[in-house]
C-alpha cells in the first residue's frame, strides 16, 4: 500500500524535476533581448486595445454545472460497476433510477436551453 | 535498512525508465505526425535531418532550448508560470498504471494500483486546468477565448469519455489495469457489441479531449493563432507539446488497454503487441486528423451533450441488464 502510493509521489516529483529542469536548462543557454514592443502580447500586430480579462459568456457557467453534477454521478457509479453483479437485481433497478433522475436533469437543462450555443 | 535502499534505487530507475520513455515517445510522435500529414497530403514532410528526417525532433529541441523565452508584460506570473507543469505533471503520473506487458518474466508496469483506472480518470482531468491557466495567464485574447473553448469541450467530452471507462469496468468487473487486460485473455471486449459502442464513445471524446482535430477548435490556427498557447515560446512551448502528445499516447493507450486487449496477443511478446495496438490507435488519430475538417462550437458542444451522453448512459444500462442475465 505504502509502496503503492510511494510510486505515485515518486512520478509526481519526477514530473516537477523534468519540467523545471528543462526549464532551467533553457535559463542557462537561451539568450535575453526584451524589448517594450516584444514584450507586447500578440494581436495581430496592432497596438493592444484593452485587458482580455473581461466578462464571458454566461453558457461556460451551465456548462460546468451540469458536468460538475454528471461527474459527480459517475462517482457514484464507479464502486457499483465494480461489484454489481454480485449486489444483484435491486442494486441495478436502484442505479437505472438514479441515472434516471439525472437523465431527466439533463432533458430539463436541454428543453431550457441551456445546451444551445449561438 | 538494505530493503528500503534497494526498493528506493529501483523505483528511481523506474522512474527515470518511464521519464526518458515519455521524452522519446513524444519525440517520435512529432516526427511521425509530420510524416504521416505529409504522405497524406503527397508531400514528403522532413527529410534533412537523419534518415527520413528521423532527427528533425531533436533538432526542434535544440532549437527550442536555445530560444529566447519571452514574457510578455501584463501576464499573471503565478498562473503563467504554473501552467507548463499542470500541462505535463499529470500525464507523466498517469504512466504509474499504463501496463505495458512483459518481457522476460518481468512486469512492464511501473505499480498496478488497485484503484488503477480511477486514478487514470482523476489525472486525466487535471490537464484541463493547466490549458485554462495557460488562457488566462497570458492575459491575451485568443489565449482566453482558446483557453475557455478548451475548459468547455473538455470537461463535456469528459462524461461520455468516462462513462465508456465505466463500461470496460463493468465488464471486467475490477479497477486494476492488469486484471481488466487479464479480463480479455479470451475475447478482446471490442468484439462484444456494448463495448464495440463504448469503444467507439471513447475514441471520439478522447480526440476531442485531446483537442484534436475535428475538435481543435481550441487551437482552430485559423481563428485564434494558436489558442491558449500563444503568448508561449521557447522551453515552455516545448513543454506544452510534449503535454499534448504525450496524452494522446496515454488516450491510445487506454483504449488499447480497455478495449482491444491490452499486451495480450498471439507469437511476439507482450510488450510489441501493446505498442502496435497504441502507436496504431495514435496514427489513427493523426489519420482522422488530416482527413477531417473541424466542427463549430455549437456543432461541437451540441454533439457531446445531446448525442453522446444520452447514447453512453443507453449503452452503460443495456450493457448491465445483458450482464445481469
Amino acid at each position: 500500500m505504502i509502496a503503492d502510493y510511494g510510486y505515485v509521489g515518486l512520478f509526481l516529483v519526477f514530473g516537477i524535476i523534468f519540467v523545471a529542469g528543462a526549464l532551467a536548462v533553457s535559463w542557462f543557454l537561451r539568450p535575453r533581448a526584451p524589448s517594450p514592443e516584444k514584450n507586447s502580447c500578440y494581436e495581430c500586430g496592432e497596438v493592444i486595445k484593452g485587458g482580455s480579462w473581461i466578462q464571458f459568456n454566461v453558457r461556460y457557467y451551465l456548462i460546468a454545472l451540469i458536468f460538475v453534477v454528471f461527474d459527480v454521478e459517475i462517482l457514484f457509479l464507479i464502486p457499483w460497476a465494480v461489484i454489481f453483479r454480485e449486489l444483484g437485481f435491486v442494486a441495478f433497478v436502484e442505479m437505472v433510477v438514479f441515472i434516471g433522475v439525472l437523465i431527466a436533469g439533463l432533458v430539463y437543462a436541454w428543453k431550457k436551453g441551456a445546451l444551445e450555443w449561438q | 535498512m538494505i530493503i528500503p535502499v534497494l526498493t528506493l534505487i529501483i523505483m528511481l530507475i523506474v522512474g527515470a525508465v518511464v521519464l526518458g520513455f515519455i521524452a522519446v515517445s513524444a519525440m517520435f510522435l512529432i516526427w511521425w505526425e509530420r510524416k504521416v500529414s505529409a504522405h497524406i497530403q503527397t508531400r514528403y514532410g522532413p527529410m534533412r535531418v537523419g534518415w527520413h528526417g528521423a532527427l528533425q525532433s531533436v533538432a526542434d529541441v535544440i532549437k527550442l532550448l536555445l530560444k529566447e523565452n519571452i514574457t510578455p508584460s501584463g501576464v499573471d506570473r503565478l498562473s503563467w508560470w504554473l501552467a507548463p507543469f499542470f500541462a505535463v505533471v499529470p500525464v507523466v503520473m498517469v504512466f504509474v498504471c499504463i501496463p505495458f506487458g512483459n518481457i522476460f518474466g518481468i512486469e512492464l508496469i511501473a505499480r498496478d494500483l488497485n484503484i488503477g483506472i480511477l486514478y487514470i480518470m482523476a489525472l486525466t482531468s487535471i490537464c484541463v486546468l493547466g490549458i485554462f491557466m495557460a488562457g488566462w495567464g497570458s492575459n491575451n485574447k485568443y489565449s482566453l477565448l482558446g483557453g475557455m473553448r478548451s475548459a468547455a469541450q473538455i470537461v463535456s467530452y469528459e462524461i461520455p469519455l468516462v462513462l465508456a471507462m465505466v463500461t470496460a469496468v463493468m465488464f471486467a468487473g475490477s479497477l486494476s489495469m492488469q486484471k481488466i487486460v487479464e479480463a480479455q485473455k479470451g475475447l478482446w471486449f471490442v468484439f462484444q457489441p456494448n463495448m464495440a459502442i463504448a469503444f467507439a464513445i471513447f475514441i471520439i471524446a478522447g480526440t476531442a479531449e485531446v483537442n484534436r482535430t475535428p475538435f481543435d477548435i481550441p487551437e482552430a490556427e485559423s481563428e485564434l493563432v494558436a489558442g491558449f498557447h500563444t503568448e508561449y515560446s521557447g522551453m515552455k512551448f516545448a513543454m506544452f507539446f510534449l503535454g499534448e502528445y504525450t496524452n494522446m499516447f496515454v488516450i491510445s493507450a487506454l483504449a488499447a488497454t480497455l478495449f482491444l486487449g491490452g499486451w495480450s496477443g498471439p507469437f511476439l511478446p507482450p510488450v510489441i503487441w501493446f505498442l502496435i495496438k497504441t502507436y496504431g490507435l495514435v496514427t489513427f488519430m493523426m489519420w482522422i486528423r488530416w482527413t477531417l475538417p473541424r466542427v463549430r462550437v455549437d456543432q461541437l458542444m451540441g454533439f457531446a451533450w445531446k448525442v453522446l451522453t444520452p447514447v453512453s448512459f443507453a449503452n452503460l444500462i443495456v450493457a448491465g441488464w445483458i450482464l445481469m442475465k
